[in-house]
């Protein structure tokens, strides 16, 4: 079925989806803070209208409580959290430095074909109009992992984690039409959970680390075992010669 | 009846999670997480009873479900749960009194543990393959900030791999718990509710679920719980995340937490099994688990700290419990069933002996761990004789468990059986390479014995030892009953 | 056999009007970005004074210029005299039509650059080298971009031929095909790449350190600059109505009765009028990017090309 055969809805649905996925490329390229936050938010944004207008093009009304939910966790209350946490903790104008931006680019491209090639086995399930959003839910889920394996800003990888459950969730509303409520409730308050537990950590880092840069992670990899005097209190043991 | 046993045994850890979140820097706050404990495991365990005797029960809100393959682990998580809870009244003390936790700490480590302990009996015995989810979720969510508890930059960094590895892999399990909803919803129609539940869904496997939803589902969903159950390459996040957090912690994550990451998948496994009519599920858990039990075994040799080597040793054993589930047949089933439950008893008792070794030598590096059979003899034999245990000596259980899935793998797959010896000649070598130079030799001098309760370690390697003499007749039935259950046949 | 003399001489019509128009467009352009900018404005018309007056400027070339310096104007001027000729201003179903391909096009832009920047070359001033050498950059990200957007259009209307798929979009009617939607971003900044516009270049400077494409033709003054400059005035024009065939083809004429053609003329112009003012705004908030920026900002639109065409893959069919 193409397109141009669908009606408005169905239309409106394809294109706020690939606009969605549009901003997940614009997240892995970009390298400042406060712009990823925001089109962080602006994805929520274009998913919950899908959401709202799945709801009203296939008379679902139960998809507008997933509608509210991605809107208050995606829109509001996440990037409202990471938000205050830049400014509080003084890193409103980070950036980092992006390694292989093409490379990048066409990594992204290759997810978003193999999500095509794995959802095209799938799709022939849904009846659904608009069953080919799957894919770009799919898509996002992995261009959200992506940014989470390439950054090394603690902030990025959370973006990276909470895009990745805005696809999950995308993806059941398109594939299904969301969750059974009592999961997808479930799942929110986990999510929200992450959140908080993600701000308490970025003080932690700070605190330990003084930035919130993650690559300089090295103390527990398998390589570097053998360090000297390593003691896990962080503190001289009785057995000392000294 | 049953029911509400089952509702005792969530609701005392969640209601004594939120007490503890009050009182849980009191003095008797470690008396009150054991007296949490101990009424749970009353209550599972008359429960266990219930469904013994009248096969497997389900809630009227269809919301729960035990049979005999989740209730035994529901009783070995409440029981654990319990002697961790035992262990963890001195240890903790002792931790105050170094300056190594603050009362803050030490009520947020009382308060999560028990609704850590909520989410692993929540994960146990729902239903509903989403709320499973969620609850595995939830277990990562309450042990994240426990492992972070001493607040030393390697611990936060561990927290960080833990959380963000964890993470990513559950992300990837929603989705496969997505892609099976769609599959069932595609086939019952919408417009019901009651889709994700596992009854519902087993019921109507066999009846054809889409093949190439529930294939894509099963990867994913292996993936995602398969980073949990610390499967290689998932691994990365949990020899850290045992070595940095509290001793408490290490035992009843690698003794629990992996468990109820594998029954998830294992439960997965059985839909896919029906639907697929193959045995790529199975296939694919072989490998994995092979993967896993190889490279962890010769990470093994490498350690430099006590906790971290053990923690890799639980790589390796689940990895062989799940190529024991993956192979599949009634024996091998048996086993895997089995090894679960020894493992975590001698796993968790090596986790408490090892705390209190820690604190006897005032760090967890092995080389500078000494002499503990001279210093005292309790911690230095019981480390001795878990060690003993867990590389699969007879007379204990973990031999038994292991010989069965020899046994099973010699039938099958016979030439899988060549790498499973060598695995297991390899892991033993790691083990006691560094446990005879701790257990034995001269003690660093001023060495002084630590205030240890030493009942759990008792109780768990006499349970062990008594599963490696004879496995009892009601539990090797019970056992029977889930291996059935799984793999469709009895091993008897 | 009647009708058809009538569609050869609208072919003929249509591309006399296209390269006449031209510079038009390049003075209404520069009207209103005076008129944004609080500066007095030239008249529209000053684009042809200037072109008459280099016309009849005396001609004057480097001592070490070769036939082929002397060639380029007029071999580029050729190739954008071809292009303009194919591509559908007033009216669809031309008889040119028929070799109005998209490849085509792309092919006669790079023919053109080609030789402007073998022209640069040629002299040996460093200059003229160093232009050549950015162009070709710019050229090796933006080609690629360009591509990419053609085929998501072409592959949307099955087909390459210019004049075939502006009928055919006319026919869809509004579809909310995101594809055409990064398809229109991609092509616009490759637009604005290729002829030369802020934020890429900037065709009222002549800061050596900056320029692109005034560097290569530096060296040229007279009747060959008047060539050069209309030269790119009609590649404006050109890049400007491929746009609004391909995603607002609107009011284009499908047939040749006097109503439809004017019709056509009327709305191609007012389009256009609306466009340039569109390129002035965009011209006036945007600051001219150093050189080394250039490949990202082209990168992105390689990426809104390759989007356009997954978004069409993915989303539009099956």
């Amino acid at each position: 079925m193409g397109i141009a055969a669908l009606g408005l809805y169905s239309q409106a649905i394809i294109l706020f989806a690939a606009l969605a996925l549009f901003t997940s490329f614009i997240m892995l390229a970009q390298a400042r803070m406060m712009p990823l936050i925001f089109t962080f938010a602006w994805q929520g944004l274009l998913l919950a209208v899908v959401s709202v207008l799945t709801a009203i093009a296939s008379k679902h009304p139960e998809l507008y409580v997933s509608a509210a939910l991605t809107f208050t966790l995606k829109v509001v209350l996440i990037p409202w959290l990471l938000y205050r946490l830049s400014i509080k903790l003084n890193m409103q104008y980070d950036a980092e430095a992006i390694e292989h931006p093409t490379l990048l680019l066409l990594g992204g491209v290759a997810l978003v074909i193999f999500s095509y090639f794995v959802a095209q086995s799938i799709i022939h399930l849904s009846g659904l109009a608009t069953r080919n959003t799957i894919a770009v839910s799919i898509a996002i889920e992995l261009l959200g992992m992506l940014l989470m394996c390439v950054r090394k800003s603690a902030v990025a990888q959370v973006i990276g984690f909470m895009s990745m459950e805005s696809g999950i969730f995308f993806a059941a509303v398109v594939s299904t039409y969301g969750m059974p409520l009592i999961v997808e409730l479930g799942v929110a308050f986990d999510i929200l959970v992450a959140a908080i537990l993600f701000g308490v950590f970025f003080f932690h880092l700070k605190d330990s680390f003084g930035s919130l840069n993650v690559g300089q992670f090295n103390r527990l990899s398998e390589a570097n075992q053998p360090m000297p005097l390593r003691d896990a209190a962080g503190e001289p043991s009785p057995g000392d010669p000294s | 009846m049953t029911l509400t046993l089952l509702e005792v045994t969530l609701l005392v850890p969640l209601l004594g999670g939120l007490l503890l979140a009050i009182v849980g820097h009191r003095p008797i706050a470690g008396w009150i997480n054991v007296a949490v404990g101990a009424v749970t495991f009353g209550a599972a365990l008359a429960m266990a009873l219930e469904v013994f005797e009248h096969g497997p029960q389900l809630s009227p809100s269809r919301m729960f479900y035990i049979d005999a393959f989740n209730v035994y682990l529901v009783v070995l998580t409440a029981f654990v749960g319990l002697t961790t809870s035992i262990f963890s009244r001195p240890y903790m003390r002792h931790e105050v009194e170094r300056g190594r936790v603050t009362d803050r700490r030490l009520r947020l480590y009382h308060s999560m543990y028990q609704c850590f302990l909520f989410s692993m009996l929540l994960a146990l015995s729902t239903n509903n393959l989403g709320v499973l989810w969620v609850a595995m979720e939830l277990a990562t969510l309450t042990t994240v900030l426990l492992v972070s508890l001493y607040r030393t930059p390697e611990a936060i960094e561990a927290a960080w791999k833990y959380f963000i590895l964890c993470g990513v892999g559950i992300a990837q399990a929603l989705f496969g718990t997505v892609l099976i909803y769609f599959a069932a919803e595609s086939k019952l129609g919408g417009e019901r509710d009651d889709t994700l539940l596992w009854t519902v869904l087993h019921g109507i496997a066999g009846g054809g679920l889409d093949p190439a939803v529930i294939t894509l589902a099963f990867v994913f969903l292996l993936v995602g719980y398969g980073t949990k159950v610390g499967l290689v390459p998932l691994h990365n996040w949990l020899p850290d995340a045992h070595s940095e957090g509290p001793t408490p912690m290490s035992a009843v994550l690698s003794g629990l937490l992996l468990n109820v990451a594998l029954y998830a998948l294992v439960r997965v496994k059985m839909l896919v099994d029906a639907s697929l009519h193959t045995n790529l599920a199975g296939h694919l858990m072989m490998g994995f688990g092979l993967l896993s039990f190889t490279v962890a075994g010769l990470f093994l040799h490498r350690q430099h700290d006590v906790k971290r080597m053990f923690s890799y040793s639980s790589i390796e054993h689940m990895g062989l419990i799940t190529f024991g589930f993956g192979m599949g047949g009634p024996l091998a089933t048996f086993g895997a069933l089995l090894h679960m439950t020894v493992h975590s008893l001698t796993k968790s008792a090596i986790f408490i002996t090892v705390g209190h070794a820690c604190q006897l030598a005032g760090t967890q590096r092995i080389d500078q761990i000494r002499g503990l059979i001279r210093t005292q003899p309790a911690i230095g034999w019981g480390l001795l004789l878990g060690t003993v245990a867990i590389a699969g000596f007879p007379p204990f259980g973990v031999f038994i468990s292991e010989f069965l899935l020899l046994m099973a793998t010699m039938k099958a797959w016979p030439w899988l059986t060549i790498p499973l010896l060598v695995g297991f000649g390899v892991a033993f070598a790691g083990l006691f390479r560094h446990v005879q130079r701790m257990v034995f030799g001269e003690p660093p001098p001023g060495q002084k014995p630590v205030a240890a309760n030493m009942l759990p370690v008792v109780v768990h390697l006499f349970l062990v030892l008594w599963l490696g003499l004879a496995i009892p007749g009601f539990l090797s039935r019970w056992f029977e009953q889930a291996t059935v259950l799984i793999s469709g046949a009895s091993p008897l | 056999m009647d009708r058809e003399l009538t569609a050869w001489a609208l072919a003929l019509a249509q591309a006399l009007l296209f390269i006449a128009a031209a510079p038009l467009l390049a003075g209404w352009l520069q009207r209103v970005k005076c008129h944004m900018q609080n500066r007095d404005a030239p008249a529209v018309w000053q684009p042809y004074r200037n072109l008459a007056k280099l016309l009849r400027k005396q001609m004057l070339l480097a001592e070490n210029a070769s036939w082929l310096f002397r060639a380029v104007p007029y071999i580029v001027f050729g190739a954008v005299l071809l292009a303009a000729a194919v591509v559908p201003l007033f009216a669809v179903h031309l008889p040119s039509a028929a070799i109005a391909d998209m490849i085509v096009l792309v092919a006669f832009f790079a023919l053109a650059r080609f030789f402007t920047a073998l022209a640069g070359l040629d002299i040996g001033t460093a200059f003229g080298g160093m232009g050549a050498s950015r162009e070709m950059m710019v050229a090796a990200l933006a080609e690629p971009a360009m591509l990419m957007a053609v085929f998501t259009l072409s592959m949307t209307a099955s087909t390459t031929n210019l004049s075939v798929a502006t009928a055919y979009m006319l026919q869809a009617g509004l579809v909310l095909r995101p594809s055409f939607l990064f398809a229109l971003l991609a092509l616009a900044m490759v637009a604005v790449a290729e002829t030369s516009r802020v934020p890429v270049d900037n065709p009222a400077t002549h800061l050596e350190l900056t320029m692109l494409h005034e560097a290569m033709i530096l060296e040229y003054g007279g009747r060959h600059l008047a060539l050069i400059e209309w030269a790119s005035q009609i590649k404006l024009m050109i890049y400007s109505v491929l746009i609004i065939d391909f995603f607002f083809p609107w009011g284009i004429a499908t047939d040749f009765s006097a109503m439809a053609l004017a019709v056509g003329v009327i709305a191609v112009t007012a389009k256009l009028m609306l466009l340039a003012v569109v390129l002035v705004v965009w011209e006036t908030v945007l600051a001219k990017m150093r050189l080394f920026r250039v490949p990202q900002f082209l990168g992105f639109a390689l990426m809104l090309s390759l989007l356009a065409m997954l978004t069409h893959v993915v989303l539009e069919t099956g």
